[in-house]
């Protein structure tokens, strides 16, 4: 590994292009909703110009702008691909801040559904119940569907983006609950 | 396969010069070098047409090493100075390495990796796989008639940042320019994508002779994108040599044994394994140093049941790489099956039980690695195929530095794509606090204990602010050969702190230097010779690459601007030729310089044509 901040760390002066909005950078209209097959082919069209393999055999300034490039379009890509981060993106283009670390005021119902969740988890594990973890799994990615319907019809058709954000939140949560099922899934595998 | 017919932005190496590179599958058991010759990757031969190079050397008390058969050869009767399977060794340091005890070597514990006592001294397993890659460059440069331009190396997909940095010293030290690491995975699914023009999602399952991966990709229009991977860098083919090893010591109620009779069982465990891939029994003989006679029968039913646990744990992570890409079994479209190790008839079967299909395996698991490899090592050395084609591959394990009570904050998740940046802010935890100590780890775990250290540094120069004011940037960049880079910077005070970086492993530059220098003063007069013309070749695809680019894209600067690129260069044409390292060195520097703006906005023009170019139609075809 190289820890050196030698000169190829040091950022260019960065183009406009370089600037433009994820959503502009696929040529994709500002919305939550979004057309992925439209997404998944800019991003492989984009790929293919500025991937540093492209690259290797020219210059060093060349080799430099592609790798920053190509890490810019993966970023962009993993962000308006996951449906959580993008609609965390739309809301900061909005100047709105999901606040999931500071906020953690949420609706009663939710929390004690979360609750729910963790006790059935932990259950699962100790009784080593792979099918109460399919289950649960089914349940979670059910929930996150909703979720994410609810999110589109507040960005795109009512634009409250303060319910948004509280939709965020909720997401995030359950992004986790779905980390910790897969993790109980990889501990009862071994 | 053709993905897009925007024009070119001025890629193209000029057509009558072929550079010379190679792709190098540098194996746990056997190492193969490759090329492509008129548009089909071809495996390099020998002198005696053998394409695979057993991956052993032998060090004598004179100091000199032989590699490969003559290696093989003497393998028993001079165990200690024998060195096998050495990519177990790479980036590992003795307490990661398992069932040591049952290995006829003399290893030494070295920070950050281990080393091994041989009669010509203690070699690190950097030094042992440079000998492997110095004899593959030399018959590559031979077969090729040239110097090579350079080489595509495979790493196992979950080789850690400290094995894949110690396979890129490796080259350095045999003297080859590392064009890129490649996923050994990754290279198969090009020889076999490309081979059949295949659309889909497949799994590469390889099973080499000391370590597993498993990766699934996609394939789409001449995109390979790798959507997960994962495997077990420590188990292989290798594995199942010890479980019959294992089971003579436990039949004949020996123990203790010596190095030689170690080594001698082990070879014959080998041999019972490769016999039971064709025939239901084998019989194990051989009389050891003390004149014991070993003579068993082995069943391949007895073989499939002392590895049935073997198999079980290239399965668990086959699950794991499955679920991370968030498919099932029913979705993938064929598996593929690479490494020796998949010629074991129960492997097969596991496999196609796990997939439902009959796995693939009509190109030699052997060679795919490598012919993949020469393929992706054409690209990246300018000779452009006609066919163009894309990989996209992602990084095995999660990326973190360490927080308070010992836990890992992961900033970079496992299977992200590369290259790729990720940035995370953190704070001070006392009021004052001018320093922080950033440990940067990877692995899957939540204690920094069960993870692999990496790297430490030290952000200094905080001004002093109260605890949890200060806003400290960690930003974590992993190339395209999958080499992680990270930097701190405090950014509320505007100050940016000096950052002191201490690698936790890997060699240093004075330990290249002392190997260079242990080598004979002919070696290291060719060494020098060889770092000229390096330097010199560097010059002209420098001079060529901006000529090209000149004459596509020149429109787009002011006569001020092409007069003074026009200057840099012809300087550097004066240069090139001269004996003269550093003047060469400078002349590519300024040149570099000179072409920043260029660059960028030959960039810009490629972006722009790769969406704006197009029609929404075609994009959508």
């Amino acid at each position: 590994m190289v820890l050196v901040f030698d000169e190829n760390r040091l950022m260019l002066p960065i183009s406009t292009d370089f600037q433009q909005d994820y959503f502009a950078l696929f040529n994709l209209p500002l919305r939550f909703q979004i057309d992925s097959n439209a997404l998944e082919q800019h991003y492989r069209a984009l790929q293919t110009q500025v991937h540093p393999d492209k690259f290797s055999h020219l210059s060093q300034s060349e080799q430099r702008l592609s790798m920053q490039w190509a890490t810019r379009v993966n970023e962009a890509y993993q962000t308006l691909h996951s449906p959580l981060a993008r609609g965390r993106y739309l809301l900061s283009l909005h100047g709105v801040d999901t606040q999931e670390d500071t906020n953690t005021a949420m609706p009663l119902d939710f929390l004690m559904q979360q609750m729910e969740l963790r006790e059935v988890l932990e259950a699962a594990r100790q009784n080593k119940d792979m099918a109460a973890l399919d289950e649960m799994e089914a349940q979670v990615k059910q929930t996150v569907s909703e979720l994410q319907q609810k999110l589109a019809l507040e960005l795109d058709e009512k634009q409250d983006y303060a319910t948004a954000s509280g939709l965020v939140r909720k997401l995030k949560f359950m992004e986790k609950v779905a980390e910790e099922i897969g993790a109980a899934f990889d501990e009862l595998d071994s | 396969m053709a993905l897009l017919q925007i024009s070119e932005p001025g890629l193209s190496a000029a057509p009558h010069q072929h550079r010379l590179a190679v792709g190098i599958d540098l194996g746990t058991t056997n190492s193969l070098v490759a090329t492509v010759r008129n548009s089909i990757s071809v495996v390099l031969n020998d002198d005696d047409g053998a394409a695979l190079l057993p991956s052993v050397v032998r060090y004598a008390a004179d100091g000199s090493v032989q590699v490969g058969l003559p290696a093989q050869t003497a393998q028993n009767t001079d165990p200690q100075n024998t060195i096998l399977s050495v990519k177990r060794f790479m980036g590992r340091g003795l307490k990661d390495v398992g069932d040591v005890v049952d290995l006829p070597y003399r290893l030494v514990d070295a920070p950050g990796m281990l080393q091994l006592r041989t009669v010509a001294g203690v070699k690190s397993p950097v030094e042992v796989s440079a000998e492997i890659l110095k004899i593959l460059r030399d018959r590559a440069e031979r077969s090729l008639g040239g110097a090579l331009v350079g080489a595509v190396i495979t790493v196992p997909a979950y080789f850690d940042d400290a094995q894949r940095q110690a396979t890129k010293d490796a080259a350095r030290l045999a003297g080859i320019n590392v064009l890129r690491l490649i996923n050994e995975p990754t290279a198969a699914a090009i020889a076999y994508g490309l081979d059949n023009a295949s659309e889909g999602v497949y799994a590469v399952y390889d099973l080499g002779g000391g370590t597993f991966d498993i990766s699934i990709l996609r394939l789409s229009k001449g995109v390979f994108e790798v959507l997960a991977t994962n495997g077990d860098s420590a188990l292989g083919g290798d594995d199942f040599d010890q479980r019959i090893y294992c089971w003579v010591l436990e039949k004949s109620g020996l123990s203790q044994l010596s190095a030689n009779d170690t080594r001698l069982l082990l070879t014959h465990a080998r041999a019972a394994k490769e016999q039971l891939s064709e025939y239901v029994q084998t019989q194990i003989t051989a009389v050891l140093s003390g004149g014991e006679l070993v003579d068993f029968a082995l069943t391949r039913d007895d073989f499939y049941v002392m590895t049935q646990n073997l198999l079980t744990r290239t399965l668990q992570p086959t699950r794991r790489a499955l679920r991370d890409a968030k498919l099932s079994v029913d979705e993938v479209k064929g598996v593929v099956m690479v490494g020796g190790s998949t010629r074991m008839p129960q492997v097969q079967r596991a496999v196609a039980e796990f997939f439902k299909q009959t796995p693939l395996t009509n190109l030699d698991p052997d060679k795919v690695v490598a012919l993949g490899a020469a393929i992706q090592a054409n690209v990246l050395a300018g000779n452009r195929s006609e066919d163009d084609w894309l990989l996209l591959d992602v990084i095995p394990l999660s990326l973190g530095i360490e927080t308070m009570g010992g836990l890992v904050e992961k900033i970079m998740p496992r299977n992200s794509t590369i290259p790729s940046a990720r940035a995370q802010e953190f704070t001070t935890y006392k009021d004052g606090q001018t320093a922080l100590s950033i440990h940067v780890v990877q692995g899957e775990r939540e204690l920094v204990s069960d993870c692999r250290s990496l790297a430490k540094f030290e952000l200094r120069g905080i001004p002093p602010m109260v605890a949890g004011s200060a806003r400290i940037r960690v930003t974590f960049q992993v190339d395209a050969d999958g080499l992680l880079s990270v930097s701190a910077r405090e950014t509320n005070s505007g100050v940016e702190a000096a950052v002191a970086v201490r690698p936790a492993y890997g060699l240093h530059e004075d330990d290249i230097t002392r190997m260079l220098q242990d080598g004979n003063q002919h070696a290291r007069d060719d060494m020098l010779a060889r770092a000229l013309r390096e330097q010199q070749t560097e010059a002209r695809q420098l001079l060529e690459a901006v000529e090209n680019a000149l004459a596509q894209d020149g429109a787009l600067l002011g006569e001020t601007e092409i007069k003074q690129i026009r200057t840099c260069m012809d300087n550097l044409r004066s240069v090139v030729d001269v004996s003269d390292h550093s003047a060469i060195k400078h002349g590519i520097d300024v040149l570099n310089q000179a072409t920043v703006g260029f660059a960028q906005k030959r960039m810009d023009q490629s972006v722009a044509r790769a969406l704006k170019g197009r029609k929404m139609s075609e994009l959508e075809n």
